[in-house]
């Protein structure tokens, strides 16, 4: 583990481990934020963001964390980046964080951010916690993007608030699919997208019981 | 790792797991973190706010259709709110109906907000039970209106404040009226908690069409709801209702229920009044012509 090069530490996680595709961690955001790109998009540069300093932080101070508080510190760190993350959006991207500010929030519980700090970043020298911080929000975000463009298409018949399919409603021919919508349709394209993934690289499939 | 370093960091180890050791690294912890959070919080505060305030303008302008939505713009958007544009703001004192004295009330228009307002108990009345409809319980004194003005300063448009329960959330948005002070222009909402999809469809902008030209009044009473499934066309209450939302019948309920409240007698009711008074003086002396613009179904209803 603590020999890995820094181009595994960043690409590993985006497809040989994807969090969500192989660990099935942090589906619970990629349910709610995902009925658009736009938003799809801001939740993933956001957890980025915080992935990246909270395994940093978490690694440079490694050393000092007592092991009977080390869960709390670890919830502190990410605790407080997020909201930073919060505040920024709010300053900046007022508009989008109007929409995701609730599950901006809700980074602090995403179980991805807390596994890497606890599984990688106290054992792991801060750059390379950083670098596997960043690689493992990236695996997050390619789901999230993914499933954002499949929903917001097929749901809305847009892509980033353009009109792509041009719906019914609109004189188009288009009938939105109103399931794409709400938040189940994400289990179909999350289950969709392993299915493939495994389909390609069979060692990511589970043996049976 | 070198090996020296392994038994210094063992050391470093042993005394951060003691119970003082534990204790000092969560208090420094605690402090480096409040700092940077508070530093956020402090640096950006007035874009923040600022942030804010135009969302809200911007829903005034939505609410009175003077924009359109690729025109809403923070430069258009801060044209109409600046000294002589297009739109006023004034502070209503709800009780009375009148514009609020600012030097007897001390009260400064740039940081006052209603929305604060409404929780300071110098500055908010509580609102008995049989007459809270919109669910607020206690509700602020002074309230802004946003008078949307022609080119010599006569009243075309009236945007009105509302806010109210829904289901999770209390949802705020604006309703505008037109200068008979019952005919609708349109409404927003700018800010809630409801279920996307759900009870949030009160922001889709073609649900916010349906309300466009509908009436409120109706012998002086508020008649104008949100109703269960679609409105009959035929029907001659049609003027007075809109389309539920499907699927969120208690957001409906609570649209239905702030508009009741805010533009009935408990609320901005006495200022309406006297504003409609003041202009049918003014109609009956020279403007006759404009008062045709009322729909048949609606009326003035003074």
């Amino acid at each position: 583990m603590a020999d890995k090069s820094p181009r595994d530490a960043l690409f590993d996680p985006i497809f040989n481990n994807n969090p969500i595709a192989l660990q099935v961690l942090g589906i619970c955001s990629a349910l709610a934020v995902t009925n658009k790109l736009s938003t799809s998009v801001a939740m993933a540069l956001s957890v980025t963001v915080v992935l990246g300093f909270s395994n940093a932080a978490v690694s440079l101070i490694r050393a000092y964390i007592p092991s009977s508080i080390r869960i709390i510190v670890q919830m502190t760190i990410i605790a407080s980046l997020v909201i930073v993350v919060d505040t920024f959006l709010k300053a900046y991207a007022f508009d989008i964080a109007k929409e995701i500010s609730l599950f901006v929030g809700l980074i602090i519980t995403n179980c991805i951010v807390m596994g890497r700090a606890e599984a990688f970043a106290m054992k792991n020298e801060p750059w390379i916690s950083a670098l596997d911080g960043i690689g493992n929000a990236l695996g997050y975000s390619l789901i999230l993007v993914v499933v954002g463009f499949f929903r917001e298409l097929l749901g809305s018949g847009t892509l980033w608030g353009f009109t792509v399919l041009e719906p019914v409603a609109e004189g188009g021919w288009y009938v939105p699919n109103g399931l794409m919508l709400l938040p189940p349709s994400a289990f179909f394209i999350i289950g969709t997208f392993i299915w493939v993934l495994r389909t390609f690289k069979p060692d990511q499939v589970e043996e049976a019981h | 790792m070198p090996p020296d370093n392994k038994t210094s960091e063992k050391s470093l180890r042993e005394k951060v797991n003691t119970v003082p050791g534990t204790i000092l690294v969560a208090t420094v912890l605690c402090v480096t973190c409040s700092l940077v959070v508070a530093g956020a919080a402090v640096g950006l505060k007035s874009t923040i706010e600022a942030n804010k305030t135009l969302d809200r303008q911007k829903n005034v302008v939505m609410a009175a259709g003077l924009l359109k939505k690729d025109e809403l713009t923070a430069k258009r958007v801060n044209e109409l709110f600046a000294e002589g544009g297009t739109i006023r703001k004034e502070l209503i004192d709800l009780e009375t109906g009148k514009p609020v004295d600012l030097d007897e009330v001390k009260i400064d228009l740039n940081t006052y907000d209603p929305r604060e307002a409404a929780k300071n108990p110098k500055f908010s009345v509580k609102i008995p039970a049989d007459a809270d409809d919109a669910g607020i319980k206690r509700r602020e004194k002074y309230a802004y209106v946003y008078k949307v003005v022609g080119k010599s300063g006569e009243l075309n448009q009236i945007v009105i404040p509302i806010y109210g329960k829904g289901l999770w959330s209390t949802l705020y948005g604006f309703i505008a009226l037109e200068k008979n002070i019952n005919t609708v222009d349109g409404i927003t909402y700018y800010d809630h908690g409801e279920t996307p999809g759900l009870g949030a469809e009160i922001q889709n902008p073609d649900w916010q069409a349906k309300w466009v030209d509908k009436s409120v009044y109706d012998d002086g009473q508020v008649e104008l709801s949100v109703i269960k499934g679609a409105v009959d066309s035929t029907s001659d209450q049609a003027a007075y209702q809109v389309d539920g939302l499907s699927g969120a019948t208690i957001t409906s309920n609570g649209v239905t229920n702030m508009i009741h409240y805010w533009l009935g007698p408990n609320a901005f009711g006495p200022y309406l009044d006297t504003l409609r008074s003041n202009l049918n003086s003014s109609n009956s002396d020279s403007q006759k012509a404009a008062v045709l613009r009322v729909p048949a179904s609606g009326g003035t209803n003074g």
